[in-house]
Parts: structure tokens; sequence; C-alpha cells
């Protein structure tokens, strides 16, 4: 399901198999279990790189697993598990002490697009893979802190309608285009990770403090923190 | 330490001497007391432009003198933080447009002083904008970030302001859409191209209490965080 490595300073954490790795509970669960894992192990110049193999990044939450309860309601109360136990991810991604960067091996779908804009960083492929917001094309509305977190992340009018109101496959150079993405010129998954690598590498050479870094993130997201329930303020120790 | 002139319409404010132009408490004092003093003269037409002398435009909040108080130097940090939000809520405040001319490099609170302005014009050859939070372990102060957001519009953008430690140089800085210009070879040229948009600008003669509300009108959150209004009462010219 996920794995998370650790290579010097780099947690890598990978959504395995050849799958969709839509989020189902479980995954979910167990995503969440692995970054607390990674926060509590992490040290000054410590990075995080998301990942995962084959066709798909994520093409969010398993909403065959909701049909199968079936019942509407019962399909409706599954969806609003999978929406609200995902908000503890998206909070966990933006109080993690290091820097975070997606590595978009292949497609990236509604809650699989919001994981990845989670990170600091994005990189996607220049030949395969989309970004797509599908709940307009499916009839789904959003929940308040995937907006928020588009809204927070993506400056535009015009690059928030493709995103979230266009139902448009954008392809990588487009993501970059509308500064979605920070750079979408590899030609294959290898490509992708080790850009990540090489970034990540470059900023672990910082040795920033991770308390730090991850209140000045959270400090550029005001509103979004406050919809996730995360405390932006925090004490440190300067070295002046 | 700071000087203002007035050349016709135009508010010239210059942080003086060859140094690096940190902000100590005095010096935010000085800077506070000017930009009243242009606030209580300006009159139709009137347009701010600021600049430094040297290699700096301003290097930040005086860190040394934060250090020499030993025990008591966050305390004095937290002293200069909470001083310099006057200033900022004064140059959002003030009543004309205003352009920064950037000298030379502004970094952590000398940039935030510079974004403060409507206009940033900076060299093409030297000079960096510099957010040293992240690299020093400094927290970024609220109004800060909120300055950030409020002017920089790209998420990326903002990230590569507040999170990367980067040291941005002009082209970059404009592609970014941080500054408005970095097309200058000289400390004369941003401040003779600044004096020329200060100048067209002056021309329009606008109401400077209605350019200010409309200024404030844009930037509702950061207003609420450094105390300002954003009340729109003026008299139209319809």
């Amino acid at each position: 399901m996920c794995t998370l490595e650790k290579r010097g300073d780099l947690f890598l954490l990978t959504l395995t198999g050849d799958g969709e790795h839509r989020f189902h509970p479980d995954t979910i669960a167990t995503i969440l279990s692995l970054l607390e894992q990674a926060k509590s192990q992490s040290t000054r110049g410590s990075i995080l790189i998301t990942t995962a193999s084959g066709k798909f990044f994520s093409n969010g939450f398993d909403l065959a697993w909701a049909q199968t309860a079936g019942s509407k309601t019962g399909a409706a109360n599954r969806l609003h598990q999978m929406v609200e136990s995902f908000k503890p991810v998206v909070a966990a991604l933006l109080d993690l002490p290091m820097p975070t960067i997606a590595a978009l091996n292949g497609h990236a779908a509604a809650a699989g697009l919001i994981l990845a804009l989670s990170h600091d960083y994005v990189f996607m492929r220049k030949d395969r893979g989309v970004l797509y917001m599908s709940e307009v094309d499916i009839g789904l509305s959003m929940p308040d802190y995937f907006s928020a977190l588009v809204r927070a992340k993506i400056g535009t009018s015009a690059a928030r309608r493709e995103l979230l109101l266009s139902g448009k496959k954008i392809r990588g150079e487009e993501a970059v285009g509308l500064a979605i993405v920070d750079s979408a010129a590899y030609d294959s998954e290898e490509g992708v990770v080790e850009a990540s690598v090489r970034l990540g590498e470059k900023l672990a050479a910082k040795k920033w403090s991770g308390e730090v870094y991850a209140s000045i993130r959270k400090s550029l997201y005001p509103e979004l923190c406050g919809i996730l329930g995360l405390e932006t303020r925090v004490f440190a120790t300067p070295k002046l | 330490m700071c000087t203002l002139e007035k050349r016709g319409d135009l508010f010239l404010l210059t942080l003086t001497g060859e140094d690096e132009h940190r902000f100590h408490p005095d010096t935010i004092a000085s800077v506070l007391s000017l930009l009243e003093q242009a606030k209580s003269q300006s009159t139709k037409g009137s347009v701010l432009i600021t600049t430094g002398h040297g290699k700096f435009f301003s290097n930040g909040f005086d860190l040394a003198w934060a250090q020499s108080a030993g025990h008591g130097a966050i305390e004095r940090m937290h002293q200069m933080v909470k001083s310099f939000k006057p200033v900022l809520a004064a140059l959002l405040d003030l009543p004309m447009p205003t352009i920064a001319a950037l000298n030379g490099h502004a970094a952590a609170s000398g940039l935030m002083f510079a974004l403060s302005h409507d206009y940033v014009f900076m060299r093409k050859d030297r000079g960096v904008l510099y957010m040293s939070e992240v690299d020093i372990g400094l927290p970024v102060p609220d109004y800060f970030s909120a300055l950030v957001v409020a002017k920089v519009g790209s998420g990326i953008a903002r990230r590569e302001l507040l999170l990367s430690g980067k040291k941005l140089k002009g082209e970059e800085a404009v592609a970014l859409g941080i500054v408005d210009s970095a097309a200058h070879d000289s400390a004369e040229g941003v401040v003779e191209a600044t004096v020329s948009l200060g100048e067209s600008l002056a021309a329009k003669k606008w109401n400077g209490e209605v350019y200010a509300s409309i200024r404030k009108s844009l930037y509702p959150e950061l207003c609420r965080m450094v105390n300002l209004t954003a009340n729109n009462l003026a008299t139209h010219n319809l």
C-alpha cells in the first residue's frame, strides 16, 4: 500500500503497487501513520519526497468502496468519512518539520492531486500524467479544505478556475504555465524522482530547523491552517 | 540615518550612509516620523520615492543590537518587530503613490519595507532580495507573511521568497512577480526610472485619500493585522 524508507537525509514515501492508489480509509490511516513516523524521526536537514509506482500517483478517494455501501445514504456517509479522515493527512503535511516534495510519476486526480499540492514542491512528467480535479464532472461538491488549499497555493483566478472549474486534464507543460507545479521537464518516472532527490539534497544541505521551517510554511496559509485546526504560532530559539 | 527631501511633487526618503541601514529602534522611529511628515505635507499629485545609499537598501533588523543584550536579545527582537509594524501601516496608509528604488540588497524587514511600497524597482546587475529568517532560524512575524501573501500572488513565488533561503536577483524577482522592474545597471538608473514613474503618476493629480483607501481595500487581511481601518469616505470628482 505505502512504504517509508530513509536514504540519508531523505524520507521517501511511496504509494506502492500498480493500481490507482485510491485513498480508502485504510490507506489514509497508513499514510498518516507514516507521516507521523517521519515527523518523529526528523532532524535538521530532513526532507520528504512522496512518489508512487505505475501509471497513477493517485486517482483520489475509493469511490467504489463508497458505492458498495449499498444505499445512497451509505455511499454518502462513506464518502464523508474519507473526506474527514483525509483532512489530517493534509494537516500533517503542512505541519511536517521538513521541506516536502511530490514527485508525480503519473496521474493525480481529486484527493490525489490535493495530496500532491499539500507538498512544498511538485514535480511532474512532461510526457505522461495529468492533473485532474474530477469533482465537477462527477457531480461532487468540493470539500472546503480542498478549495482552501487551491486558494492558498495557486495565485491567479484563471489558474484556480482551470484547476477546479474546467474539468480539464492538465498536462505537465500547462501545469507549469499555470504555476500549479514547479517543473514538468522529465520524460520518465526515474527522471522525476531523480530531480526531486537532487532538489532534496540541496535543501537538506541547508540544515534548517524543521520547526522554524514548518512555522514559516504555515504562516503563508493562515486561512487553510484555520480550517485544518493547525496552530500557526511557534516558539523557536533563533541563532542570532 | 534617513532624510526626507521634496523635489516638486516628489518626496524623496533616503536611508543615508554607506552602512547596512539596519532597522534599530531609533531608525524605525525616524522613518516613521518622516513618513508622518510626508503625510502631513501631502497634496494632490504627491508621490513618495524611497531609496538608500551604498550597497544596501536595508539588511533588516539590528540583530547585533539585540545580541548585545545577552539574555535580553529576544525581548529586543520583539521590540523591533513590534515597533516596525507602524512603519508598514504608515506606508499602506500614505495618501500618495509610493515607489521603492532599491539601490542594493534588501533583506528580511528591509525587504518588507520595500514590498510595502506600491511599486518596487531594483537593479539588474547588483542587489538581491533575501528573506534570511529560515537560514537564521527565526520565525517570520505574522504581518510579514501577511504582506507577502497580500503582494505576491503565486504560491510558488511566495515559497521562493519565504521558504527557500534564496538570494533573488533582479531578473528572477521580476519573473516571480515580486518587483516591477530590474532593468537598470546602476543605482542612478533605478532612481531615474522611479522619478520618471513618479512624475507620470503625479501628473494625474489624484486625491491622496482616495488613493490610499483603494490601496488598503486590496489588502484587508494585512490592514487588519497592522491595525488599519479600510473605511472609504471620500468626495468624488464625478
